[in-house]
């Protein structure tokens, strides 16, 4: 098999497993909509107009709830023994790595698309723009490059789900940002060639982050 | 296995003992009032320089040899690396909590608050937060290979991470003093040497820190053997 193949297997198994239960979908959905409707309650007395804090409530709710869906990525598989399974397959382990990593990513997407609709018109504002999708796809890309690596670690862990946020969010201060940065430039209809620096460091993140993520990986999933 | 207790660190403790008080009178009577500060507040605060900018520079050195201890840790997977980075961690943890509480005290008469949220300030803290992680992964784990593997890669991750948190918050508007760059030290030539002279001195107090915390963790791995041993015989 070549690699492609094998990241496309284990990107597979995993929709398979989800569609089975929804289990990951449905909770970080569920909890992305409850930290938007509740940060509308915590904000709507106190500030005037609701479109200067939807960059950073957007990019607060899909962490969150991101963060969720993180956390059980390994936990099934440790808790029903197929990380084992996984290990012995004649896979490449960053195969693993980039499998895993695709899968949350795409999780995490589905919600963003479902959510971000829903999250215009209770801010209204205008999130469906092409560059602002490229912004989150971006984002949730390091966000979730990061956060696979962290995930394999937490899962071994005493309280597991604890641990996860704190290792994870002051490493992704940088791309969360960014992220917000770009997010409240294009919503305030600057052009993307303003932004440029905020840009490449979102790309930068991604990049520096994923490599490292995956010349470590091995050493998180040795026995 | 006896170790003597006079053993070759005992004249680096010395000889930083002695820096370390020759700084303090450098920095508190030695070196000159600043000529360009407003209030006799501001003055006195000057001073806290010798002491903030040699604690952030051990801080982030220290979180460099964590770095390096983690990476060869992963290389050789020898247990006196990670005792390395666990024990660099712990100083620099130290260290850099310094950092921010003499950072505070002097910002209170300078800038007319507590805290600000500047890149340099930011950029402490969340360093600061990357490493209390580090220690409270490790205290999470139990297996002590394990433990060891994990560290250190949150050591590599981390570490990278930080000159990038610091470009981030750059871009937004600062109002830290930058003491050096390109063209012009901030310092004047009568404050410089007692400035090095308190750098080099809590280098010193850095070192003579991390062998003594090297040393502790090698003697509880002596113990923990000890005490294997002691109950296989049982």
């Amino acid at each position: 098999m070549t690699f492609l193949r094998q990241v496309v297997t284990i990107v597979h198994k995993d929709i398979t497993a989800e569609l089975r239960t929804k289990e990951m979908f449905s909770s970080m959905f569920v909890f992305a909509l409850l930290s938007v409707v509740i940060f509308n309650f915590a904000f709507e007395l106190r500030v005037a107009d609701a479109a200067t804090i939807a960059p950073g409530v957007l990019w607060i709710s899909v962490t969150f709830a991101g963060m969720l869906g993180l956390n059980r990525s390994f936990v099934l598989e440790k808790d029903q023994g197929c990380l084992d399974g996984l290990l012995l397959a004649p896979v490449d382990r960053s195969a693993i790595y980039f499998g895993k990593m695709l899968g949350n990513f795409l999780f995490i997407t589905v919600v963003e698309a479902i959510i971000l609709p829903i999250f215009s018109a209770l801010f209204n504002v205008n999130l469906i723009q092409p560059w602002v999708l490229a912004v989150m796809l971006l984002g949730t890309l390091g966000f979730s490059g990061v956060g696979t690596l962290f995930s394999a670690m937490t899962v071994h862990t005493r309280a597991r789900e604890v641990l996860l946020p704190i290792l994870l969010f002051p490493v992704v201060v940088p791309a969360l940002i960014a992220a917000v940065k770009l997010t409240a430039g294009l919503l305030d209809g600057r052009a993307l060639a303003d932004m440029t620096n905020w840009m490449q460091l979102l790309i930068a993140f991604d990049i520096i982050f994923i490599a490292v993520s995956y010349m470590t990986f091995d050493y998180v999933v040795e026995e | 296995m006896k170790t003597s207790r006079l053993d070759g660190t005992i004249v680096l403790n010395l000889v930083t003992a002695v820096f370390i008080l020759v700084a303090l009178y450098l920095a508190l009577i030695q070196s000159p009032a600043p000529a360009n500060v407003d209030t006799e507040t501001q003055r006195y605060a000057q001073r806290i320089i010798y002491f903030h900018i040699p604690h952030a520079w051990v801080g982030f050195l220290a979180f460099l040899v964590t770095f390096v201890g983690s990476v060869l840790y992963l290389w050789k997977g020898e247990r006196r690396w990670d005792i390395l980075a666990l024990s660099s961690v712990e100083v620099g943890v130290a260290f850099i909590t310094a950092t921010i509480i003499t950072g505070s005290i002097w910002a209170k008469p300078a800038w007319n608050t507590w805290w600000t949220w500047d890149p340099r300030l930011t950029t402490s803290t969340i360093t600061w937060l990357i490493y209390i992680s580090y220690l409270m992964l490790r205290s999470a784990l139990d297996d002590p290979a394990r433990r060891a593997r994990f560290a250190a890669v949150y050591g590599i991750v981390g570490f990278i991470s930080v000159p990038i948190t610091f470009f981030a918050i750059r871009w937004w508007r600062t109002i830290h003093p930058v003491l050096f760059d390109a063209s012009n030290m901030g310092l004047s030539p009568n404050m410089r040497f007692p400035f090095f002279f308190s750098l080099a001195a809590f280098t010193l107090l850095y070192l003579v820190i991390l062998i003594q915390r090297v040393r502790v963790e090698h003697l509880a791995d002596q113990v923990a053997r000890l005490k294997a041993s002691l109950t296989s015989i049982k």
